[in-house]
């Protein structure tokens, strides 16, 4: 007799600091008949400690090395394409998007010679400038898979740590799994699944977030909230158009969006 | 006598401290546990850095955590630091406590611990936090611990005494509750868990094994004595588990700075902070607050 095997499914969880815990409010919500937990505040208040806790080292680790790391990553998307695939990605979509992976790893230790330099400065000084990582980038994340890799992948490149609010939540809870198990330090991405009108007011508005990404807001008004939310503690606010392309090439824009400029006067000729 | 108390139920201990972790303090309760926790707290530095200085700004911060707040109930400081501090909290209300005998370990000659409480006092403290000798009390010499702190009471004067069982090192909840007690008779005003030098410090089964015995106290001599849990304690959430403790075990006398204290220093940040997300409705950061 042929035994029915029972299958086992997954229960979508969130992402916060390395791990995969419910939302504190115990809530879930249905997406395509899986369960996915529903995060509320206190979820995004955990995900910004984890991910303000995370995001000296991640800044402090060579440029080469978070290359490498999110080489890493791009290896491990590489590996469950059928997974993305039976989610309902795109093949295509999910091959662009380790492509970007991988496009964006490589920049890791590149960005600073392009977006830094000497600068000739009229006095005996030899004066420089270093781009450095924003902080906590607080990201709402377009549906589209490739959107969503195209807005976490630049942000973290450069040292910054980010809270996602997914826009499609089972493949950026899978994505989460791919992180997981690259050599991405916890709490650098923190991914959260649920209500952007409900999450991401608290994070505009949360002291401790450095910058927001509003890439995936579609509703105008709430745009509008969340940028004078984060004005209230002088956030930098990526704002793009509506219908952005994201098969085009990207440029270099995402990644200078979440940067600050130090510059080193540095006395010479004595 | 300290023999003939009864064992503690450590399972029971344990399961009741949790339980008593649960409940929910919202909206107006949360603030005002808040401002009474921020009462409540001796801000304190112990570290082999202490400058003058750093103790200046911790006794600024003391006087007036941030705008419209009230004043923490205490500075706690080494003798070395107490002229700085005592110049500092002038005309305050602050309280100034010094630990003292040996701390933190209390390995020390008599003679040694008493000038050290001597000269702290004369310095200008007001509150004593003395280490017990963890060695004596484990061996079983109950009576020298016993003297030794009725002589490092003698010692104090006018200042209150803090006792330090070093909860950590006292190795079960028995020995904490014969410690608590040995403690009270032997003069002291406040009962206190932790030096924050051990890797176990304040825990809440400990603290309510602590707040069991000066209620218990209470019940035979009248006198009411403090408690005060110290390391570890960091957040407020911690902080309000246990105000909820002191009021169901102690009782709601307890709930003053006079008879119950927080011994902490980051903790006050995360108090400062859940106080401005209930003012302003959004989270706060640790950019809002002093790096101490």
């Amino acid at each position: 007799m042929p035994e029915q095997r029972l299958a086992v499914r997954k229960t979508y969880k969130l992402y916060i600091g390395g791990k995969f815990p419910r939302s504190e409010s115990g809530r879930t919500y249905l997406v395509d008949g899986s369960n996915v937990a529903l995060a509320s505040r206190k979820d995004a208040r955990d995900a910004v400690l984890a991910a303000r806790k995370a995001q000296p080292g991640w800044a402090g680790a060579t440029a080469y090395n978070r290359g490498q790391v999110l080489y890493r990553a791009a290896e491990m998307l590489e590996g469950r394409r059928a997974e993305f695939a039976a989610l309902g990605v795109p093949e295509a979509d999910v091959d662009a998007a380790t492509d970007r992976w991988v496009w964006y790893a490589g920049w890791a230790d590149k960005l600073a010679q392009v977006h830094g330099g000497a600068n000739p400065v009229a006095g005996p000084y030899f004066n420089l400038s270093a781009p450095e990582p924003t902080g906590v980038v607080g990201v709402v994340a377009p549906a589209s898979f490739l959107g969503l890799v195209s807005v976490v992948a630049p942000a973290i490149v450069t040292g910054n740590a980010v809270v996602v609010v997914a826009g499609d939540p089972l493949p950026a809870v899978t994505l989460a799994e791919v992180l997981a198990t690259s050599d991405l330090p916890g709490g650098v991405v923190n991914i959260l699944t649920g209500s952007p009108a409900e999450i991401a007011p608290w994070l505009a508005s949360h002291d401790d977030v450095n910058a927001l990404d509003l890439t995936g807001v579609a509703d105008g008004e709430l745009a509008v909230a969340l940028e004078q939310a984060a004005a209230g503690t002088l956030k930098r606010v990526l704002r793009p158009g509506p219908g952005a392309d994201w098969a085009a090439d990207p440029g270099l824009g995402r990644m200078t969006a979440f940067l600050e400029t130090k510059t080193v006067w540095h006395p010479k000729g004595f | 006598m300290l023999h003939g108390l009864p064992g503690v139920d450590r399972v029971g201990a344990e399961q009741r401290a949790a339980m008593l972790g649960t409940r929910s303090i919202k909206t107006t309760a949360k603030a005002e546990a808040i401002d009474l926790a921020i009462r409540m707290v001796d801000l304190t530095t112990l570290e082999g850095a202490d400058t003058p200085g750093k103790v200046r700004a911790l006794c600024a911060k003391a006087r007036r955590p941030e705008a419209d707040c009230p004043p923490v109930a205490a500075v706690c400081v080494y003798p070395a630091m107490v002229p700085a501090a005592a110049e500092a909290l002038r005309g305050s209300g602050v309280h100034l406590a010094s630990v003292a005998t040996a701390f933190p370990s209390g390995q020390a000659p008599l003679e040694v611990k008493l000038a050290d409480t001597r000269a702290a006092v004369a310095a200008g403290a007001d509150e004593i936090d003395m280490v017990i000798s963890r060695g004596a009390f484990l061996a079983g010499r109950y009576d020298l611990v016993h003297d030794e702190i009725v002589a490092v009471k003698e010692a104090c004067g006018d200042a209150h005494l803090k006792v330090i069982l070093e909860t950590g090192e006292l190795g079960d909840y028995d020995n904490v509750r014969r410690a608590s007690w040995l403690a009270m008779d032997a003069g002291a005003d406040f009962i206190k868990t932790s030096t924050g030098k051990v890797p176990s410090a304040a825990t809440p089964p400990v603290t309510l094994i602590m707040l069991e015995a000066v209620r218990d106290w209470f019940a035979q001599t009248g006198r009411r004595i403090g408690v005060k849990p110290a390391g570890g304690i960091r957040t407020s959430k911690d902080a309000i588990k246990y105000l909820v403790m002191v009021n169901e075990t102690a009782g709601p006398e307890w709930l003053t700075p006079d008879l119950f204290r927080f011994g902490a220093s980051t903790l006050l940040n995360d108090l400062l902070m859940q106080r401005a997300k209930l003012r302003t409705g959004h989270y706060s950061g640790p950019d809002y607050v002093t790096l101490d």
